[in-house]
């Protein structure tokens, strides 16, 4: 019987991938849901033997079938089989027909460690986890002393991939020695920033990693209970992540963990604004210090993380993990980077690289430019709160201090392309409307500020402007964006001037009537 | 059952769980489509918390709604991923389409930036949608 392998990663299923499983199955095949390669401009990508075809519609299934069968063993013929000849929509050559998957460029140029089970196993199957190398971390960190785990975290280079790029082998250390019996491990999964969707990709595809990673982090710093803090924006996950959680209970105990749902709040992305979310309070930022890794959850030592972070865990934890991880990356961004390539881009999806690739790699080389055709005008990275950055800018290594120097943040790794048709003005108010809407307004620089911000770019793309009022308004502007960056709590209001100034600074032409 | 009663068997299902009000606004929301003045006073009650804390918990979260709608709701995502992928040329033609009948709502990412314009109805989601696509779904929905 055919085995047909479909991704069921909320990508895949948003572009109809349960169809074409059902289709598949009442043509009498064998479905195995996997999670995704992260070629999303391929899903609902089909493999056959090692062969894949997309993306595939309902129409397709009795095409690929009769293929398949016609060059008997598929996974040593069917590589024969060319777009062409099979399927005239794919002559713009941006789909894959009858091709080896795992030789495919974009996966052939990741290096994958954080996702190195995308596409190949079954997202809740144990067996698969197990086959893949899965709890080793965390049968090799439970035999060795708390402060020895936090040491080789440490000694990977680690850094937290939520956005700020601190050390993760610190935050631990020092939750490791706080005082108290009660400690909680965080996994932050409020995913707000739009471009990104590695967190979902994660938990999804491979949820077993973050909870092997959270284990460990417990083991680490002596906690008893766990939480993932879920955006209720994600379904799917969370439906499997609490799957997962069931399957993997006796695996990790003593340990708890408990899925938490977010309630449609960005700011809840923020460490202190969602340790108040889970504690059931307004989720309001809090002043720092008292930082959570001494005073967090309920007020007990608590170390929060991303789940790209965690996940990376079980990988370090691994016999060699942490030297491996150490050897690669580029200055003091060391290991790998889940990139997420997302807006007009022609070839989107999970990318996995050292740090260190360039813009000009991952818009060009792997993202193929953008969807429209049209040159490429800016590309944002770091999601709402971060920089536009202008071609011209291309050569920039991914890098935490790399981008800190040019005026931008990599945040976690979301890579939105705009094309020339995109108002960067207009771009630049979205992100003052977007900080006031989802302010949650504690601090006064964020709550006013962002709205004053709306007003003055309005007023600067207003006709009847005077050449006087111009100059006095970009001034304010000017003001505003230091009062916001440095009065502000935390990095909603605090970055927010990142996308506006960069806008204002590469595109002036924008901000004129 | 009475609301009020239903209302406390939600609250003292969650009883064991720590910081338990998030997850009974969720489940009160499910259940009831609002969380309302009522639900509030019941819900503070049960938690000896103060109305007005209760309140502020609901009215700061943009998921809990003070009163139902029965319309069906299509979320669209409007963040900038889907911005560059067109999303706001659609927005015009999908207000049209729903009448009385549908509410459209924005929402700021749906985590499908790769292939959005994207668009979410209950836990239905859908990729690639141009114009045809967005209406049928407001139509449909």
């Amino acid at each position: 019987m055919t085995v047909v392998r479909i991704s069921d990663d909320a990508v895949a299923l948003a572009c109809g991938a349960d169809a074409v499983a059902a289709a598949f199955a009442s043509a009498g095949c064998t479905v195995e849901r996997v999670s995704s390669w992260g070629m999303h401009w391929l899903e609902p990508l089909v493999e056959i033997g090692e062969i894949g075809w997309g993306p595939v519609t309902v129409a397709d299934v009795p095409t690929l079938l009769l293929h398949s069968r016609e060059s008997g063993n598929p996974s040593s013929d069917a590589g024969a089989i060319t777009a062409p000849e099979m399927d005239p929509r794919l002559r713009g050559d941006d789909g894959m027909w009858g091709r080896e998957i795992a030789a495919h460029p974009f996966l052939a140029h990741q290096h994958r460690l954080t996702f190195a089970r995308a596409g190949r196993t079954r997202p809740l199957s144990l067996d698969d986890y197990a086959a893949t190398g899965g709890w080793t971390g965390l049968d090799r960190a439970r035999t060795l002393a708390p402060e020895q785990v936090v040491a080789e975290v440490t000694l990977s280079g680690l850094r937290g991939r939520g956005g700020a790029g601190f050390p993760a082998g610190i935050k631990w250390e020092t939750v490791r020695t706080a005082a108290g019996a009660h400690k909680y491990v965080v996994a932050n999964a409020d995913e707000g920033d739009s471009g990104t969707f590695a967190d979902r990709a994660l938990i999804e595809g491979d949820p077993f990693a973050l909870i092997e990673g959270m284990a460990i982090a417990a083991h680490a710093v002596g906690a008893q209970r766990g939480y993932v803090y879920v955006r209720s924006e994600y379904p799917h996950a969370i439906a499997k992540l609490k799957s997962a959680l069931a399957l993997a209970e006796s695996r990790i105990a003593p340990f708890v963990i408990e899925v938490r749902v977010g309630a449609g709040a960005y700011v809840c992305g923020e460490e202190t604004s969602l340790l108040n979310s889970l504690e059931g309070k307004r989720g309001e930022v809090r002043a720092k210090p008292p930082l959570p890794a001494i005073e967090g959850l309920f007020g007990k030592p608590t170390v929060v993380n991303n789940v790209l972070t965690l996940a990376a865990v079980s990988h370090i934890l691994s016999t060699g993990g942490a030297e491996l991880y150490a050897s690669i990356g580029h200055g003091k961004s060391r290991g790998t980077m889940p990139i997420q390539l997302a807006g007009n881009i022609r070839n989107g999806g999970l990318f996995e690289a050292q740090f260190g690739i360039t813009l000009r790699e991952l818009v060009y080389g792997i993202g193929g430019g953008t969807k429209s055709g049209r040159p490429v005008k800016a590309v944002q990275v770091g999601g709402p709160l971060g920089a536009y950055l202008h071609p011209d800018q291309f050569d920039l290594p991914f890098d935490y201090e790399a981008y800190a120097a040019a005026d931008a943040l990599i945040g976690h790794g979301g890579v939105v392309v705009f094309d020339d048709a995109a108002d960067m003005g207009a771009m630049a108010r979205f992100a003052m409307e977007f900080c006031a809407a989802e302010s949650c307004g504690k601090c006064t620089p964020c709550r006013i500020g962002s709205t004053r911000g709306v007003e003055l770019l309005d007023r600067l793309r207003d006709n009847a402007i005077t050449p006087q009022a111009r100059d006095e308004d970009l001034a304010v502007l000017e003001d505003l964006c230091e009062t916001l960056q440095y009065g502000s709590l935390c990095a909603l209001g605090g970055f927010t001037p990142y996308p506006v100034r960069s806008a204002l600074k590469h595109w002036p032409e924008d901000f004129r009537p | 059952m009475t609301r009020e009663q239903r209302l406390l068997e939600i609250c003292a299902e969650h009883a064991a769980l720590e910081g338990p009000l998030l997850p009974i606004l969720h489940a009160v929301q499910a259940e009831f489509g609002c969380v309302d003045g009522a639900a509030e006073r019941v819900i503070a009650h049960a938690l000896n918390l103060s109305r007005a804390e209760v309140h502020g918990v609901v009215s700061f979260y943009h998921d809990f709604t003070a009163e139902a709608d029965p319309r069906p709701c299509v979320q669209l995502c409007r963040a900038e991923a889907c911005q560059a992928r067109g999303v706001e040329a659609l927005v015009a033609a999908a207000e049209a389409a729903t009448g009385e009948r549908v509410r459209l709502s924005t929402v700021y990412c749906l985590g499908l930036c790769s292939v959005g314009p994207a668009a979410r109805i209950g836990d239905a989601i859908h990729a690639r949608l141009d114009e045809a696509a967005l209406v049928k779904l407001v139509q449909s929905a």
